[in-house]
C-alpha cells in the first residue's frame, strides 16, 4: 500500500515537470532568446516571475529548462541503460575468464566518476546537449552493467534455468523468457534513481559552465547566472533550484515506490 | 589475508595503469589538436607545426603516452600551456585546499549521519523519526551547489557571520583564517553528504533492530543498550562501512563543484579553469590525480571492510568478490 502511494506521489511530481516541458514545446510566454524585458524586472506584470540580468523572461527560461533537464535525464538513462544492460547480460553469461575481464573493466570505469568523465568531454570541444547526454550515459552504463551482472548471475543459479537448458531451450530464449522478466523490476528501480542523478549531473555541469550551451536553457546555468544578484533578485536564485528538487525527489519517490511494489518482503521494514 | 592483499594490490596497480591509459586515449580521441590551445586564429602552417613540436603532439601516440606515463612515475605532470609553470607543484598547492575540504566535510557528515540515522530508525514510528527520514529524502535530491548558494546568501550576505568565498593567500599560515574560509563550504558538502549517509545508517539500523539475535539477547536479559553495543553495532557497521568509500569519493566530487561556488583555489577550480583555457596538461594532471584518489579510497575501503567483518575474512581464500 505504501509503495503504491510513494509511486503515485513520485509520478505526480515528475508528471508536473513533464507537463511543463511538453507545454514549452508548443507555447512559451516569450522567445527564450528575447532580451527586451529589461534587466532584473521584479515578478509581476508582464513578466510573471520577473526577468534575469540579461533581460530574459524567467518563466520562459524555467519552462525551457524543464525540457533540457528531462532530455538530459531520460537521454542519459537510455544510453546508460542500453549499454549497461547489454554489457551486464554479456558479463553474466560469459565464461569465467571473460567475466573477470569485464568485471575488472567495469570496476575501473566506475572508479572514474561520471562527473569527471563529462567534464573531460566538455574539455575537448564546445559541449552540446548530445555530448553531455553521452558522457553522463557512459558513466552510468558501468553502474547499470555491474548491477545487471549480479542480477543475471542470481537468476542463472536457479534450478529452473538448468531445467530449461536440459529441455533444450536456447540461450536467447532463456534471456527473453526467464532472465529479463526476473531482473527488470530491480533494473527499473535503479534506472529511476539514475535518472535523478543524471538530472543533477547536468545541472552541476551547467553551473560550472560546462553543460549544453545556449540556446539550451538550463536550470543549472540559471542558478549560476543568478548567484551574483541573489539579494536583489532572489526569485532567479530560488526557482530553478526548487524545480530541480521537485524533479529529483519525484524520480527518487518513483524508484522507492517501484522497489516496494516489486519486492513485497521489503514493504514492512522500509 | 596476505593473498587477498596481494590480489587487491595487483588490481589497484592494474586499474591505475588502465585509468591513466583511458584518460590519455579519451583526451586524444576527442576532436581538436591540443596544440590549438597555443595558437591564435589564422596561424600559419609553420606556426602550427612548431606548436605541435613544442608540446609533442606530432609524435606517435604510443610514444606520447610513454613520455607522459614515465613523467607521471616521476610525479612530473608536464608544463601548463597557459602559465608555462610545471603542473605538479600547482596540483599539490591546490590539494592543500581540496584535501582538508573533503576530509572535514566527510568527518562532519559521518558525525551527523550516524546518530541521526540511528534515531530515524530507532524511533521510526514517532513523528520525529519520520521527519528525519523525509528530510534525508529531500537532502539527496538537492543540488550541492544550490545549498552552497543559499547558505552564502543567509550566513555571509545577510548575517555577515562567515566569509562568502575565497581563501587566504598564505594558505594555512594562519590556520584560524583558513578554517573560517572553509566553514561554509564544509557545512554545504556535509549537509548533502549526510543526507545519503543517514539513509544507509537508518536502513542498517532497521535491519539490526528487526534481527533475531538482538531479540534473543534481550530475552536472555541484556539491556537494550548492552545488546546494541555487543551485537548491534558491529552488524550495523558492516553495510555502512562498505559504502563509506564510495561516499568519500562522492564527497571529493562535491568538493570539486562546491569550490566554484566559494571561489576556493582547489583542484576543482583548477580543472574548470584548465577546461576553459584548453590547457591539456592541467586537465590531464588534475583528472589523473582525482581518479587515482578515488581508486585508492576504494582500495582502503575494501581493506577496512575485510578487517571489520569476520565473515568476509573467512572467504578470503576464494577470490571472487
Amino acid at each position: 500500500m505504501r509503495g503504491r502511494l510513494t509511486f503515485a506521489a513520485g509520478c505526480a511530481l515528475v508528471g508536473l515537470v513533464l507537463a511543463v516541458a511538453l507545454v514549452s514545446l508548443v507555447w512559451l510566454p516569450y522567445d527564450p532568446a528575447d532580451t527586451t524585458g529589461g534587466r532584473l524586472a521584479p515578478p509581476g506584470g508582464a513578466h510573471l516571475l520577473g526577468t534575469d540580468k540579461l533581460g530574459r523572461d524567467l518563466l520562459t527560461q524555467l519552462m525551457a529548462g524543464a525540457r533540457t533537464a528531462l532530455i538530459a535525464g531520460i537521454g542519459s538513462v537510455l544510453v546508460g541503460g542500453l549499454l549497461g544492460v547489454t554489457g551486464g547480460l554479456l558479463a553474466g553469461f560469459a565464461t569465467r575468464w571473460l567475466d573477470d575481464a569485464l568485471s575488472a573493466a567495469l570496476d575501473i570505469v566506475i572508479a572514474f566518476p561520471t562527473l569527471l568523465l563529462a567534464m573531460l568531454v566538455a574539455a575537448a570541444r564546445e559541449a552540446s546537449l548530445g555530448s553531455v547526454v553521452l558522457a553522463i550515459g557512459l558513466g552510468m552504463s558501468a553502474i547499470v552493467a555491474r548491477l545487471t551482472r549480479v542480477l543475471v548471475k542470481r537468476v542463472l543459479a536457479q534450478d529452473y534455468i538448468t531445467a530449461a537448458r536440459t529441455s533444450g531451450t536456447s540461450w536467447p530464449r532463456i534471456v527473453a523468457e526467464h532472465v529479463l522478466p526476473n531482473i527488470w523490476p530491480m533494473l527499473l528501480v535503479n534506472l529511476a534513481l539514475q535518472l535523478g542523478l543524471a538530472v543533477l549531473a547536468e545541472a552541476a555541469l551547467s553551473y560550472l559552465g560546462l553543460g549544453p550551451p545556449p540556446p539550451n536553457a538550463s536550470w543549472g546555468r540559471l542558478l549560476q547566472e543568478a548567484q551574483a544578484t541573489v539579494l536583489t533578485a532572489p526569485t532567479g536564485a530560488i526557482a530553478p533550484g526548487v524545480l530541480l528538487v521537485v524533479l529529483v525527489v519525484g524520480t527518487n519517490l518513483v524508484a522507492d515506490g517501484l522497489r516496494d511494489l516489486a519486492d513485497p518482503t521489503r514493504r514492512r521494514s522500509r | 589475508m596476505a593473498r587477498y592483499l596481494l590480489r587487491r594490490t595487483a588490481f589497484l596497480l592494474g586499474s591505475l595503469l588502465a585509468a591513466a591509459g583511458l584518460l590519455f586515449l579519451l583526451l586524444r580521441m576527442l576532436p581538436g589538436d591540443p596544440a590549438n590551445a597555443l595558437l591564435s586564429v589564422g596561424a600559419t602552417p609553420e606556426q602550427i607545426a612548431a606548436a605541435r613540436r613544442q608540446i609533442g603532439s606530432d609524435r606517435p601516440l604510443a610514444e606520447q603516452f610513454w613520455t607522459w606515463l614515465t613523467g607521471l612515475a616521476r610525479l612530473d605532470f608536464g608544463t601548463s600551456f597557459v602559465s608555462r609553470l610545471p603542473v605538479g607543484p600547482e596540483i599539490s598547492a591546490r590539494l592543500a585546499v581540496t584535501v582538508p575540504l573533503t576530509l572535514l566535510s566527510f568527518a562532519l557528515a559521518v558525525a551527523v549521519a550516524v546518530p541521526v540515522g540511528f534515531v530515524a530508525a530507532w524511533r521510526s514510528d514517532r513523528w520525529y523519526g519520520a521527519a528525519l527520514n523525509a528530510i534525508s529524502q529531500l537532502g539527496i535530491a538537492v543540488p550541492v551547489f544550490w545549498i552552497g548558494m543559499l547558505l552564502v546568501t543567509v550566513f555571509a550576505l545577510r548575517l555577515r557571520l562567515l566569509p562568502a568565498g575565497g581563501f587566504p593567500r598564505d594558505d594555512w599560515a594562519e590556520p584560524g583564517r583558513a578554517l573560517t574560509a572553509l566553514a561554509l563550504p564544509v557545512i554545504t558538502i556535509a549537509l548533502v553528504m549526510s543526507a545519503s549517509l543517514i539513509r544507509y545508517v537508518r536502513s542498517a539500523t532497521l535491519d539490526v533492530l528487526g534481527s533475531d539475535y538482538l531479540r534473543t539477547a534481550r530475552a536472555l536479559g541484556s539491556s537494550f543498550a548492552g545488546a546494541m553495543w555487543r551485537h548491534g553495532l558491529r552488524n550495523a557497521a558492516v553495510p555502512v562501512i562498505s559504502i563509506l568509500g564510495i561516499e568519500l569519493a562522492t564527497t571529493f566530487l562535491g568538493a570539486v563543484v562546491v569550490e566554484s561556488v566559494f571561489t576556493l583555489p582547489g583542484l576543482g577550480t583548477m580543472l574548470v579553469e584548465g577546461i576553459a583555457e584548453h590547457d591539456y596538461p592541467v586537465i590531464q594532471g588534475v583528472l589523473v590525480v582525482s581518479t587515482f584518489g578515488v581508486l585508492v579510497i576504494g582500495f582502503a575501503a575494501d581493506l577496512v571492510q575485510r578487517l571489520v567483518d569476520p565473515r568476509l575474512r573467512a572467504h578470503l581464500g576464494r577470490g571472487r568478490r
